[in-house]
């Protein structure tokens, strides 16, 4: 009847660690969230939408474009003009308004009764483009119509002062030379906005099950008073499940790194003259920018959990925390700020304008990397404390 | 050994223990009895250090718990009042887990573990994954994953509970056997027929107090009822909460 007092053995905390990892490698639904759902949705999604909406726009800029013309005998030349630049006229519609608005058309075009007769006295004359610029999938087509219009007015307005003997130069004293200077990388970043809440919401949902099952899965089942029943400190038994709880959601941001380096191929990205790199280098610094968030996520996590008194309120409980994270990608897509440096420092913020960067193909220095790494370790330290003290109360171990 | 003194604990203004004092000595079997909601598990919860009491102390072979919990948690063996086992894990497992946390070497765990499987009779579970184990089952692996690092004082809050005829008369088989090992078994029972036939020594407790602390013939001739039943019912005032 001895007491083993610490000698050989496995370390506690490795003991809780290995068999977190064996107990939860065994349900199904851990596995699901942690190794599929959770990494892949995002990838899959992506891909689907972009593919989607890139060919839309793809159609939209070559194939021929249906527009209805009213008043079309009064502008022949116009309008062969248009059947040029790809628009086929259609019928007249009663009421062009209405059918724009109920998506019976993109745009219609409305020529006056009395153009021929403006034009031929040389007044300017009007057509008109019936759109609701609402529809943002209507977009594409109004401006091809608009510019073909004004293309035929301009190269008309020219052919007319060259035939009064004047050069076309004296109509346009000013002229405006667009300099783009967004890059193939940096045009894809505006449809990218949400990935950075992606591999946030793939470290959640892998260490979700986890953490749920930390505290408020023991308690339910009556199983955390026994094992503190144990010689360990408590704080030992919450690092090793934390430890858990990390490597679940490391595995899943792993997997959905390799999973977009896959997908990023299959996204015909350059051609509306995009590029986007999600290889090795992008993969690599999105890991060592989250690492610190894993730890942070996973001692939030845990204590949202202990809160909870069942499994189901745990789970309700994450579910509302998982929406903080999408806060700063929101405030980003609607608000766009320039990036001060002090931003980088704050956790969730500093990952989101990191990976940005990083999307833009502006590469990030080792300032900005520093900084969102303290940051983080930093809010993950004080998590995890906070966690620590949580777990030390009476009131934690005690079922039902 | 483990000696109570004077142990208080409060919940708001409830006072669940109210004074408790008491000593179970090794080689003994003591029974702690009294009604439901008398204070037995608060008071089981302070000796295995879940909870720390207001006022008082607890002893376990000489340590104190307030000053050296750890220590004392190694010397105790116990099967709280929560059972919980994992349920993805088999029940050999489950007891593997718990000798890892003592600290056992592999070598040393593995046969303690066999021994418990044997000594409780367990060959047809241990492979198994507890999941879907009869109350009995949950019980005996509760009690090997208790007992696996060998500890000298056993505690066990209410062990019958819940089982049938024959689990029941295997347990207290298994609990005289600790006794002959020399071993300080603690338990708590509101089963007056259990605790007669079993303890060395009877604690009586009711609204968080020991009442009475005597071998059961001592408290016949104290209660000058000759039936235990009677005597108890004395005791206690009251036959609320009890079961025969």
């Amino acid at each position: 009847m001895s007491a083993v007092d610490g000698k050989a053995g496995r370390g506690a905390f490795l003991t809780v660690f290995l068999k977190e990892v064996r107990e939860n490698l065994r349900d199904r639904r851990t596995l699901t969230s942690a190794f599929l759902t959770g990494p892949l949705l995002g990838p899959i999604l992506l891909v689907l939408l972009l593919n989607v909406t890139l060919n839309r726009e793809l159609d939209k800029a070559e194939k021929p474009l249906p527009v209805p013309v009213i008043g079309a005998q009064y502008a022949p030349n116009l309008l062969a003009a248009l059947e040029a630049g790809g628009v086929v006229p259609g019928a007249p519609v009663a009421d062009p308004e209405r059918a724009v608005r109920r998506q019976d058309a993109d745009v219609v075009l409305r020529i006056a009764a009395g153009y021929g007769k403006a034009w031929r006295k040389g007044e300017p004359v009007q057509v008109e483009l019936i759109y609701d610029s609402s529809q943002r999938d209507a977009h594409t087509a109004v401006e091809r119509v608009s510019r073909l219009v004004e293309a035929y007015a301009r190269q008309q307005g020219a052919m007319r002062l060259v035939a009064r003997g004047l050069s076309p130069d004296t109509a346009w004293p000013l002229r405006v030379a667009r300099r783009d200077q967004a890059t193939p990388q940096s045009r894809a970043v505006l449809m990218f906005a949400m990935l950075p809440y992606f591999f946030v919401i793939t470290i959640f949902m892998g260490g979700m099950y986890l953490a749920i099952d930390l505290t408020a899965g023991e308690r339910e089942r009556q199983s955390l008073e026994p094992l503190f029943a144990n010689p360990v400190p408590r704080w030992k038994i919450l690092a090793g499940k934390l430890a858990a709880i990390c490597t679940f959601s490391t595995a899943s941001l792993l997997i959905t790194l390799l999973a977009f380096a896959v997908v990023g191929r299959f996204i015909p990205a350059g051609k509306i003259g995009m590029e986007l790199d999600l290889g090795l280098h992008f993969g690599s610094c999105v890991l060592l920018l989250m690492l610190p968030l894993v730890l942070l996520l996973g001692a939030l996590q845990s204590m949202v959990a202990a809160f909870a008194k069942s499994y189901r309120e745990a789970q309700t409980y994450l579910s509302l925390l998982m929406l903080v994270p999408i806060i700063p990608s929101l405030v980003l897509a609607i608000l766009p700020v320039k990036a001060q440096a002090w931003m980088y420092a704050v956790p969730l913020l500093g990952q989101n304008l990191g990976i940005m960067r990083l999307l833009r193909g502006d590469g990030l220095g080792a300032q900005p990397i520093g900084l969102c790494l303290a940051g983080s370790l930093a809010a993950a330290a004080l998590a995890v404390l906070a966690t620590i003290q949580l777990y030390r109360s009476e009131r934690l171990a005690i079922s039902a | 050994m483990i000696e109570v003194k004077d142990l208080h604990k409060a919940f708001g203004t409830v006072k669940a223990v109210d004074g408790v004092s008491f000593t179970a000595r090794d080689g003994e079997i003591t029974g702690l009895l009294g009604p439901n909601g008398a204070g037995k598990t608060t008071t089981l919860r302070m000796l295995y250090t879940l909870m720390a009491p207001d006022r008082g102390q607890v002893r376990v072979d000489g340590i104190d718990a307030a000053v050296d919990p750890l220590a004392v948690r190694r010397r105790l063996g116990v099967l709280p009042d929560a059972r919980g086992l994992y349920k993805r894990l088999t029940a050999g497992e489950n007891i593997d887990y718990f000798a890892r946390l003592h600290g056992l070497p592999e070598a040393l765990l593995a046969s303690r573990r066999d021994g418990l499987i044997e000594a409780l009779g367990m060959h047809g579970i241990a492979d198994r994954r507890a999941e879907g184990f009869s109350q009995g089952e949950r019980v005996k692996t509760a009690i090997a994953r208790a007992l696996v690092h060998d500890p000298r004082n056993v505690i066990l809050d209410e062990p019958t509970n819940g089982l049938d005829v024959m689990a029941t008369r295997a347990l207290r088989q298994f609990m005289a056997r600790l006794k002959e090992e020399g071993r300080c078994v603690l338990f708590s029972s509101h089963i007056m027929q259990e605790v007669a036939a079993l303890c060395d020594r009877i604690v009586v407790i009711a609204h968080g107090r020991v009442v009475a602390d005597a071998s059961p013939d001592a408290l016949r001739e104290a209660t000058g009822e000759h039936n235990l039943e009677d005597a108890f019912v004395k005791i206690i005032g009251t036959d609320e909460g009890l079961a025969a």
